[in-house]
Parts: structure tokens; C-alpha cells; sequence
């Protein structure tokens, strides 16, 4: 857009409704100038304060960082903060992801899924007791640290899940994330789980054979994670263990 | 009523509060958290650069210790810092940092052999040691002698807050989502927990417990420009300065980054700089060099942001019809190095400015990032005014960073911090003074009373538009409360503050409900905003000098001889509409660096009367002690080992350490 050429009129068509309203969710549309380098985060906080006071969202970074804002955006699960309008067209339809619990508008409630699922798979490094805080770190080498931490840039928005064929018809699913996080903790060698361990997790239909490589999860990844790459690994490693 | 029973509360789930939380737990504590949003996405995710700990490991970190980092800090906060707590600090990081290594941080590791690094513009080899491979790596940061900053490519925070919330996971800590606390329930002088609200029904419920912990994090968006999230509104900090009783320190000391982009205000982190980035005038000139000949573009943050402000001043900033800014170059560093180390400033300049800086200038401008002041402590992390109120992370003045920051230095407090004051509640908890004795006539009055505000919210008749007083506040705290301050317009800011103050007391909502009701929120949250802007604003306006971030153009220079003292704001009477300021003097007499020039910036300080004295007595000190330990000489100057939670004892290792 060029300094003086009139600015675009944007129109945003919001599903709009809450959990416990008598009516269905609809959609409304509310209409806003375009600004240069304008972001979804700001025409939806821009509606927010001037004409819909009681329209629910959620940013937290607005820095593409932190995963809240995952939504649908013209019909694909993406983040609204790095949403860059004039990368659309002049009506732009948002509606929240779905999956998970609806709370309200373009607001869904991630954070329960993602401890739900945190607990289910044991997100966490297992190793038997305390950290030794005093004595020098065990080396690691640093392409191994860097292979983890490629893994480990997941931020949990939720956007995968949404863009899933699976787990829209499997409740209990552990999506794409969820099999990334075993992928994660399975290449750390500060994990003492053994892939029987694992299997023990993810060995069945709500795990990695679930998977039906629609691919959904990793055209919409925001971080660009390798997920069919990690799923199809798993899947290698998980069927061997299966025969065992 | 309802009404919910743990040992501790946390309030906040970022990396301090979460630490803290695991800490209880793991003494046998029942803890819960609160939390805005789901803990990973606190902002505390958004750290990109790294954290401060003086492992001393490779070429550019050796030599490195706990004296090195002590005096870096001290000398970032201009000597404004507590410096029994930054010993304390920097005794404890290396310990954070293995800790968080063993919770699975994929920190990066040194690779042995020769390697290319750019440093002031040049390209030069280093040779990493081979006893160094695969140990923790670090790079450098603004404000430091040695290369102490570890990181996990420019996702510090993120792999940080991402370990540490899956150890709360794994401790069953509960951590209640989307809910608010609004109000701290207290009587004679003990906490008892907080009323809560319950941001998707609107509920309110209090939460009782024996020990409370805010670590709410920082209230960068009383600004305009800030590097914040936008849920850092510093709404524990005010609860806690509305008790009346618990005061607030240093909330004038506000820091500016130098390098958020423009205009979003996203920030791009130090370790651009200190990977060997450059920032460059409207010309493409190199200016840091004719300011700051030391340190250059790696000065520390307020010396830089004041640098670039006044370059801007003079007519070489790039102009925009948004304003000016400077160009932040890291091209220099090339593709590969920006693609492995600096992934996330490569995506949000793709994705937020559209450009791909192995190519492109960075547009930047120096914007609000950090606050210094908080809920006041002392070193063991339990608030000064409320027995059983405790607090940690950027949420609390423990005074680590004086009137600056070092980067790097913030999620190192957060987690060590959290570390302390996990054993400070739990040692709490488990004393005689840890009962918890509450009545429900207390508890009944305080939900009662959060009731009737908000119900009068929602009634409200009056005139007020709760998002234009917010956006009124932002706009004169940038303008007014910002890098150069002066007195008229800081006594300017605040009679408007005041005035918007008065004027929150009458706001209208268009949506009158109190569920999933945004305005609401907004409704309550700026009437406890404008009085932390005003604690700012009124604190900046009161003390006529300049130190570290608190810059006053009408009084340049530092003046230890009247203000060696730290401010504390408290708000004894709910209509107030100034807080009562109150100084607590720092005894130059106690400390193990007396005060000096930090080596970068002016050099002007009006000395405090004690000042020579104790400099002549530690060079006397050190001269008798000369060839003795270094431990044995710094305990001898300030000993701070009885600060020092037993499991946190001991040495910490480092290469090279003699058997
Ligand atoms: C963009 C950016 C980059 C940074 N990079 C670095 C870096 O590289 N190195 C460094 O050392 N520092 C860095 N910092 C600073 C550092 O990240 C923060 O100071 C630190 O992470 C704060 O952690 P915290 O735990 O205190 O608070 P936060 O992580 O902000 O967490 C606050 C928590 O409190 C909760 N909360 C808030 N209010 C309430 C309430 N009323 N009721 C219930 N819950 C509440 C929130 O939900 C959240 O869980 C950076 C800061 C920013 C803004």
C-alpha cells in the first residue's frame, strides 16, 4: 500500500456467540480502514475498543511468540498476531478454532487441552532425583542440543489440532503436538524413557496410529516444525516396538 | 462464597512464579498458581536473548565468576541495587541454569576448535578449548566483561518456561487458568490469600492460604510503546500497594530497550548487538563509537537508549510520517549465523515488517521494556508490610537491578529468585507463623467488597469510557514519563494522571454483564493501572537527579550525596490520588563496591560523604588480604552466606577448579 493511495475498507466477519447464549453462534460483520503494516491484533482491537467493547480474543505477546491467538482465519488455523491484513482479501472471515473448548467469540480454551495432554503423555524430562546444582552440567553435543531445541519450538497454539482430520472425529487424539512433545523428550538423552516406555503412551489409535497423513498439521504449523517428518519417524520406531 | 484452601497461592504463572511454586512443592507443600492464561504463554516466553550465569565456560567466557558478574550488576544498576541480594544473585544463577539443564533446556553447547564471532564490526577467530566441548555456551550482552549470557538460540525464554512449566506438570501442581486476582484479604498486618475472579464466568471466589506469592511479572502497558504483552498491566503489583500497607520500590525506574521494531514496538533482542550487530544512523553511519568509545553499541541499555534518543534529537534518525528511528545491522553476521542464533528476530522481521535482515536494516526505536520497580522485599523474598505476602520475579523490587537492568540478568532473577522464595514459604509455611488463622467475617467482607465494585462497574452510570482513559494514560506516559524526563512535564503528567485517576472512578460500560465481558476488565484494570502510573510518574518527578534508566534532563547528574536511596510508594487511603513516597537510604558504609564510575556513560556523580571512607577501607581490606581466596576476601567485605538457603550452599563448579 502506498502513502497516498486510499486506504482499503476491511470487512471482518466474526463468529460471534458465547457457550451459555440462548441463540446460536452467527456472524457479524464490523468494518475498519486498513492501515499500513496493519496486523489482525490491531483491526480486532481496534473493533474491540470502538464499536464491539464486549467482543473476546486472545493476545498475549502479539509478537507471534506465545501461541494464544491461534483462530480461523478465511477458513485456516493460523496466528492473528503475524496475521498481515493486506495479505487478504478485503472481507476476512474469523472464526475460533475448533477442538478445543469454546469459551466465547474467537477465544478458545488451549491451555485446558494442552495440560490434558501434558499429564496423558508426561511431557517432561524423566530422570530419578534431584539435580545437582553445584557440579559442572553434563556435556552435550551442541548439534544434539540444537536437534532438541528444533523440536522443542512448539508453542502449544493449537493450530495443528484445528487443521487435523483426526482429532475431529477422535476426541482423546494427541494430535500432531502431542506426538512431536514424545519425539522431543524421546531424542533427549536426559530422558531415561525407553521407546517401551513410549509405546506405552502413544502405541495405539489416539496415538501415533491415529495419524491418517492428511498432512493437515504440518501445512498449518506456525513454527514450520518438520510433524509429518517426526509422526512418520515414530511411527517407524513405534511399529518395531510393536513387534518386540 | 466460595472459598478455595492451599498451603501457598502463587499468583502468576511465569518462570518466577512456577519456580517458586516447585520449590514448596517439592518441601511437601500444597501449592496452587494462578494465572491470566495458560502458564506457557506468559510472557516470560517472549525472552529471546538469554540468561546471566557465570559459568566461565569457552575462549570469551574464561576468567568468569561470581565477583565478575557481581560487580557487572552492580555497576548496570548504577549502584542503585541492593548489593547483598545481587551476591546472593549471582551465587545462585550458575545452579539455576544446571538445574534448568537437567529439567531438559536445550541450551546451546560450545563446539571445540576455531570459529568465526564478529566483534565491534570485525570478523575474528576464536579458538574454543577442547575441556570446553559440549559444555553450556554464552554470548555476550550489553553492561558485561565477559561472555555470560547462555541461550537457546534466540528462544531463551521460551525453552526456559517450557521446562519449568512441565516440572509443574509433573510436580500435579494445579495451575487455575483464566483467573484474576483482584484484591489481597489481610488483617493485622497477615496476609491471608486473595479474592479471585474468574475472567470466562466472572465468578468470584477467595483463595486462602498460609503463604501468598505474587509474581505477576511487569506493567510495561501503563505505557504506549512497550516491548510487553499486553496482559503485563502489573495488576498484582497494585493489589498489593492497595493493601495500604506494602510498598511499592523504585517505580520510577523504568527501562527503555534500545531495539524494538518500528513502529510495532516488537522486540528484537540484545543479542543482536552482542552477536556483533551494529546500529546505524539515517546516514548508515556507525554513531555509537562517537558517544560511547568504551562499550559502543554494548553499553548498558539506558546509556544506549538515551544514546540513540539524542542522536534522534539531532536530526540523524530516519524520518517517517510515524516518527523517527535508527537502523539496527545484522547483516554483517550473515545468513547462517541468523538462521541458527537468531530465528526468531529472522521471523518477526518477515512477518511483521517484511523484510529479512541477513539483507535488510532493522528499523528501531527504543521503547518501554522492563520495570525495575515492584512490590519491595527484602532479600528473602518476603514483602516488607504483610506478614505471609512474598514476591518474586520482575512483579518484585528485591533489588537486584537498581535504576537498570542488565539484559540477561531478569529471567536469571526470575528463576533464582524463585528458588529463594520457594524455601523462604516453605520455611515459612512450616514455622509457628504459618498457621493459618483467618475469620470468615474477613474473608466474607473482602469478597463482599470486590462484589460491590464491580457491581457497581457494571451498573455504572457515569461518563467515562474505560479503553479511552487507558489509551489517555499510555499516551502520557510515553510522552511525558519517558527516556529524557523534565521537571514541568513530569509535574504535567502527573496532574493529568490525577485527573484521569478521578475520572476512573466514574466509568460507564456499554456491556452490562460480568461474564466474558472484556470492557469489564478493562474497567477495573485502568483504575489500578493509573495509580502505578502514578507512582511512576510522581516518584520521577520527585527525585531531582539522574540514575541508570531515571534520567532527568534538569538534573544530570547522579547525586549520591541526596539520593543514594531507594523510593517506596505505598497508597494508605483508597481515594487517594497521590501516593505517599517515603525513601529507605542505601548505607554506602556496608558495600563491597562502593560507588563509582560504572565505565560507560557520564561521569559526573556527586559523591556521598561516606563514599571515600569505605572505598579507603576496601582497598585497605583488599591489600591486607592480598594472595588469600577470593571467597575468604569477599566475605570479609560483605559476607551474604547467611542469605543463602541451605540447598543452595556451596561452590559452584567451574573448569579448571583445582581438586
Ligand atoms: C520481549 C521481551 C524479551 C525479553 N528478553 C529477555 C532476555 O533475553 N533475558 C532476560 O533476562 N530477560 C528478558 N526479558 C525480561 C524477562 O523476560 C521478564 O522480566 C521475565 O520473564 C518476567 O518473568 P515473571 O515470571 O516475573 O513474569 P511473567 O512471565 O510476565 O509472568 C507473569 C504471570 O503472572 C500472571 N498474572 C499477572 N497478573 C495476574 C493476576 N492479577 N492474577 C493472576 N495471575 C496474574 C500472568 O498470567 C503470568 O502467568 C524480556 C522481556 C520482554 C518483554
Amino acid at each position: 500500500m502506498t502513502a497516498n493511495a486510499t486506504p482499503r475498507r476491511l470487512e471482518l466477519r466474526i463468529l460471534r456467540g458465547t457457550p451459555m447464549a440462548p441463540s446460536p453462534p452467527q456472524f457479524e460483520s464490523y468494518f475498519v480502514e486498513e492501515a499500513e503494516g496493519m496486523t489482525l491484533f490491531l483491526a480486532l482491537n481496534e473493533i474491540r475498543s470502538q464499536q464491539a467493547p464486549s467482543l473476546q480474543f486472545d493476545f498475549v505477546c502479539r509478537a507471534g511468540i506465545c501461541g494464544s491467538c491461534g483462530m480461523v482465519i478465511d477458513g485456516r488455523p493460523g496466528l492473528a498476531c503475524r496475521t498481515l491484513t493486506r495479505d487478504h482479501g478485503s472481507v476476512i472471515t474469523l472464526a475460533p478454532l475448533p477442538v478445543f473448548e469454546w469459551l466465547g467469540d474467537l477465544s478458545v480454551n488451549t491451555g485446558k487441552w494442552m495440560r490434558g495432554m501434558a499429564e496423558r503423555l508426561e511431557t517432561w524430562i524423566h530422570t530419578t532425583g534431584d539435580p545437582d546444582r553445584l557440579s559442572l552440567e553434563a556435556p552435550m553435543e551442541p548439534a544434539e542440543a540444537e536437534a532438541i531445541y528444533e523440536l522443542d519450538r512448539c508453542i502449544e497454539c493449537g493450530c495443528c489440532v484445528a487443521g487435523c482430520g483426526t482429532a475431529r472425529m477422535r476426541e482423546d487424539f494427541v494430535g500432531a503436538i502431542g506426538l512431536n512433545k514424545i519425539a522431543r523428550f524421546r531424542l533427549d538423552p536426559r530422558d531415561e524413557r525407553s521407546d517401551e516406555d513410549f509405546f506405552a503412551l502413544i502405541g495405539d489409535d489416539d496415538g501415533v496410529f491415529g495419524c491418517m497423513t492428511l498432512l493437515g498439521c504440518h501445512d498449518v504449523c506456525p513454527k514450520g516444525l518438520p510433524l509429518q517428518t517426526q509422526i512418520a519417524f515414530l511411527r517407524r520406531k513405534m511399529a518395531a516396538q510393536a513387534l518386540k | 462464597m466460595q472459598i478455595i484452601y492451599s498451603d501457598v497461592l502463587v499468583i502468576g504463572g511465569g518462570l518466577a512464579g512456577l519456580r517458586a511454586a516447585v520449590g514448596t512443592r517439592r518441601r511437601g507443600h500444597e501449592v496452587i498458581i494462578l494465572s491470566l492464561v495458560p502458564p506457557k504463554r506468559s510472557h516470560s516466553a517472549a525472552a529471546q536473548g538469554g540468561m546471566q550465569a557465570s559459568l566461565g565456560h569457552g575462549a570469551k567466557g574464561a576468567g568468569d565468576n561470581e565477583d565478575v558478574h557481581f560487580e557487572d550488576t552492580v555497576r548496570g544498576s548504577d549502584w542503585g541495587c541492593d548489593q547483598e541480594v545481587a551476591r546472593l544473585f549471582v551465587h545462585t544463577a550458575p545452579q539455576a541454569v544446571r538445574e534448568l539443564a537437567a529439567w531438559g533446556v536445550p541450551w546451546n553447547r560450545i563446539q571445540a576448535g576455531p570459529r568465526e564471532v564478529v566483534v565491534d564490526g570485525r570478523r575474528v577467530r576464536i579458538n574454543e578449548p577442547d575441556d570446553a566441548h559440549g559444555m553450556i555456551a554464552a554470548r555476550d550482552f550489553g553492561g558485561t566483561k565477559k561472555w555470560r549470557t547462555c541461550y537457546v538460540s534466540d528462544g531463551t525464554g521460551h525453552a526456559m518456561l517450557y521446562a519449568m512449566s512441565d516440572q509443574a506438570v509433573a510436580a500435579s501442581i494445579p495451575v487455575h487458568e483464566r483467573m484474576e486476582a483482584l484484591a489481597l484479604i489481610h488483617e493485622n498486618g497477615r496476609c491471608h490469600g486473595a479474592v479471585v475472579r474468574n475472567l470466562v464466568s466472572g465468578e468470584l471466589s477467595a483463595y486462602l492460604a498460609r503463604a501468598t506469592c505474587i509474581a505477576t511479572g511487569g506493567f510495561g502497558r501503563i505505557y504506549q510503546i512497550s516491548s510487553n504483552a499486553v496482559i503485563n498491566e502489573g495488576i498484582g503489583a497494585a493489589i498489593a500497594l492497595e493493601t495500604g500497607l506494602v510498598s511499592l520500590g523504585n517505580m520510577e525506574a523504568v527501562q527503555f530497550h534500545p531495539t524494538t521494531i518500528f513502529p510495532a514496538g516488537i522486540l528484537v533482542t540484545e543479542g543482536c548487538r552482542g552477536d556483533g550487530g551494529l546500529l546505524r544512523d539515517a546516514a548508515g553511519h556507525r554513531f555509537m563509537p562517537d558517544y560511547e568509545p568504551e562499550k559502543k553499541e554494548l553499553a548498558s541499555r539506558d546509556v544506549v537508549s538515551r544514546r540513540m534518543t539524542q542522536h534522534m534529537r539531532a536530526g540523524h534518525g530516519v524520518k517517517t510520517r510515524f516518527g523517527d528511528h535508527l537502523w539496527l545491522d545484522i547483516t554483517l553476521l550473515g545468513a547462517a549465523h541468523i538462521d541458527a542464533k537468531l530465528r526468531e528476530v529472522k521471523e518477526i522481521c518477515q512477518h511483521f515488517l517484511g523484510i529479512d535482515p541477513a539483507r535488510d536494516f532493522i528499523p528501531v526505536r527504543p521503547a518501554q521494556h522492563y520495570s525495575m520497580g515492584g512490590i519491595r522485599t527484602d532479600a528473602h523474598g518476603h514483602a516488607r508490610g504483610l506478614r505471609g505476602l512474598f514476591a518474586c520475579g520482575e512483579a518484585a523490587c528485591w533489588d537486584l537491578h537498581g535504576f537498570n537492568r542488565l539484559g540477561g540478568n531478569s529471567v536469571a532473577e526470575t528463576v533464582v529468585a524463585g528458588m529463594i522464595v520457594g524455601e523462604t514459604m516453605a520455611d515459612f509455611v512450616e514455622s509457628g507463623e504459618g498457621d493459618l488463622q483467618v475469620s470468615t467475617a474477613v474473608v466474607r467482607e473482602a469478597l463482599a467488597q470486590e462484589e460491590a465494585h464491580l457491581a457497581g462497574l457494571v451498573e455504572g452510570r457515569g461518563e467515562e469510557d474505560a479503553s479511552a482513559l487507558m489509551a489517555a494514560m499510555q499516551t502520557i506516559m510515553t510522552e511525558k514519563v519517558a527516556i529524557f524526563r523534565r521537571g514541568d512535564l513530569l509535574e504535567s503528567a502527573v496532574e493529568e494522571l490525577r485527573s484521569l485517576l478521578i475520572r476512573s472512578r466514574q466509568i460507564s460500560l456499554r456491556t452490562r454483564r460480568h461474564a466474558g465481558n472484556p470492557e469489564l476488565v478493562t474497567a477495573y484494570r485502568v483504575q489500578k493501572m493509573l495509580k502505578l502510573a502514578l507512582c511512576v510518574a510522581y516518584g520521577a518527578l520527585e527525585r531531582t537527579e539522574s540514575r541508570g534508566a531515571h534520567y532527568r534532563e534538569d538534573f544530570p547528574r547522579r547525586d549520591d550525596a541526596q539520593w543514594l536511596k531507594r523510593t517506596l510508594a505505598t497508597w494508605p487511603r483508597a481515594d487517594d490520588t497521590l501516593p505517599t513516597l517515603s525513601y529507605e537510604a542505601l548505607d554506602v558504609s556496608r558495600m563491597e563496591l562502593p560507588p563509582g564510575w560504572r565505565g560507560y556513560g557520564a561521569r559526573d556523580a556527586i559523591d556521598h560523604p561516606d563514599t571515600s571512607a569505605r572505598v579507603a577501607e576496601v582497598a585497605a581490606l583488599r591489600d591486607r588480604l592480598a594472595g588469600v581466596d577470593r571467597h575468604a576476601i569477599q566475605s570479609a567485605l560483605m559476607p551474604f552466606s547467611h542469605l543463602v538457603p541451605p540447598p543452595f550452599r556451596g561452590r559452584n563448579a567451574r573448569l579448571g577448579d583445582q581438586p
